[in-house]
């Protein structure tokens, strides 16, 4: 099969060639030229691939555009593509440095808050303390007068009580030496002064303490 | 002639293999060297659009891509990647050279899927100069850079002494054939899936069976399209492989 078909392909290929060789060396350019035409015309008999004829024909246009093509990349496309993807490797590496410099600025930002947030509450500590202390002082004095006082009031008091009791223990006695001597009289007894007093004193001394 | 005739006269006409013919642009007249064919047309509109993706759609240099910037960046560090891994750092040289390949046989498959397109790399020619640009520059760059080391390729050393002739031999064999096997392995498959599809669509001028002819060209399409991508892909990477070979030569 495969071998009909090259076979079938080289005569056609030699055929245009004979043909070709033809037209430039007899100049018989009618016949030949419609011959060639109707070649061209009539439908693939075997594989075209194998028409070693359009040869050159593809090999040199191939060449051209593969050279054209080969230029273009080398020398437009691939560098461009290359920055543009270096550009956008460099952009990402920035971008991520930058993200990297802000979250250390944050975390350092936050430890400052934190530092005078801690500050604050020492320093706020420190004044409660101190009015503490300076109210506590007031309470203290306060309190120390307020005792003076009391104290003296309660020495006033005691004096008084004291002096009350002294005139009451007083009067007791002259009360009870009058009802005694009252007595001793009405019973008809003299009255001897100093005998009265010592009695008196003795029982109220005893009835006192 | 003859044979359109006899297809139209059974009401079938399969002209699968007419999609690969090499026509001149202008006229009817013999294919000289450097005649302009549809081939021409073909590798220059190839040109064009890889230009017009890889060169305009970077225009914006963006930072933040764009949608068509993004393809020509997927690209660029897809092939990128594929050199470093497989040829390693110093293969990025080359890198280039591998880019234009790749993005040159992705858009020749890719626009020769369009209907009414020529696809060159469905051309023995086309795919043969591509392997043989290869294959020459990986062996003339295997002896530049290693000189007559560059031969311990063929001197399998980790196997017994005895089988080394043996193995050189099969060795050198299998390195001959890689330009064949690189080249056959990409036109094959490009003619394969354009000629099925083109028979497929033949039987669409039987009414009854044209639903099932739409289905399978659909399907074949689909294929295709996933045969076009992977052909690019194989051709790169086996290049990249080849370079590998070249510029580290033990195994």
């Amino acid at each position: 099969m495969f071998s009909l078909l090259q076979e079938a392909a080289t005569t056609a290929a030699e055929h245009s060639e004979d043909a070709a060789e033809l037209v430039s060396q007899h100049g018989e350019t009618a016949a030949h030229e419609a011959e060639a035409a109707a070649h061209a015309a009539e439908g693939a008999t075997g594989m075209p691939q194998l028409d070693f004829s359009t040869f050159p024909n593809q090999i040199f246009w191939l060449v051209v555009a593969l050279g054209l093509l080969y230029w273009v990349l080398s020398r437009i496309a691939l560098p461009r593509i290359a920055a543009v993807i270096s550009d956008r490797q460099g952009a990402i590496t920035g971008d991520l440095m930058a993200a990297e410099e802000f979250k250390r600025k944050a975390r350092e930002a936050e430890a400052a808050y934190d530092k005078a947030l801690a500050d604050a509450r020492s320093e706020a500590q420190k004044i409660v303390a101190a009015n503490r202390a300076e109210i506590q002082k007031d309470l203290d004095a306060a309190i120390a007068h307020a005792d003076a006082e009391i104290a003296a009031r309660t020495a006033e008091s005691e004096k008084r009580i004291a002096e009350i009791r002294d005139s009451a223990a007083t009067d007791a006695r002259e009360v009870a030496r009058d009802v005694t001597a009252e007595l001793v009289r009405s019973f008809g007894g003299s009255v001897d002064e100093n005998a009265l007093d010592k009695a008196v004193d003795s029982r109220i001394k005893g009835a006192v303490q | 002639m003859a044979t359109e005739a006899q297809g139209e006269e059974a009401g079938l006409a399969f002209h699968p293999m007419d999609q690969f013919l090499v026509k001149p642009l202008f006229g009817d007249g013999p294919v000289h060297w450097y005649t302009p064919t549809n081939v021409t047309l073909w590798l220059f509109i190839i040109v064009i659009a890889i230009t017009a993706l890889l060169v305009m759609g970077t225009r914006g240099r963006a930072i933040v891509p764009n949608r068509v910037q993004s393809i020509a960046e997927l690209a660029y560090g897809m092939i990128h990647k594929m050199v470093e891994d497989v040829v390693g750092k110093d293969g990025l040289k080359y890198f280039p050279y591998i880019m234009t390949l790749f993005m040159f046989i992705v858009f020749a498959n890719m626009l020769g899927l369009l209907p009414k397109a020529f696809t060159v790399t469905s051309h023995i020619a086309v795919t043969g100069v591509l392997a043989m640009a290869v294959f020459l520059s990986v062996t003339v760059l295997g002896f530049v850079k290693n000189g007559t080391h560059f031969l311990g390729l063929f001197w399998v050393t980790s196997a017994p002494l005895v089988l080394r002739p043996v193995l050189a031999i099969i060795e050198v064999i299998s390195y001959f054939v890689r330009p064949v096997s690189h080249s056959i392995r990409l036109a094959g498959n490009m003619m394969a899936g354009h000629a099925v599809i083109k028979v497929f669509a033949g039987f669409a001028a039987i009414a009854v069976i044209s639903p099932v002819s739409i289905l399978a060209v659909t399907a074949m399409y689909g294929l295709e399209v996933l045969v076009a991508f992977i052909q690019a892909y194989v051709f790169t990477i086996l290049t990249c492989v080849y370079l590998k070979d070249a510029l580290h030569p033990g195994h």
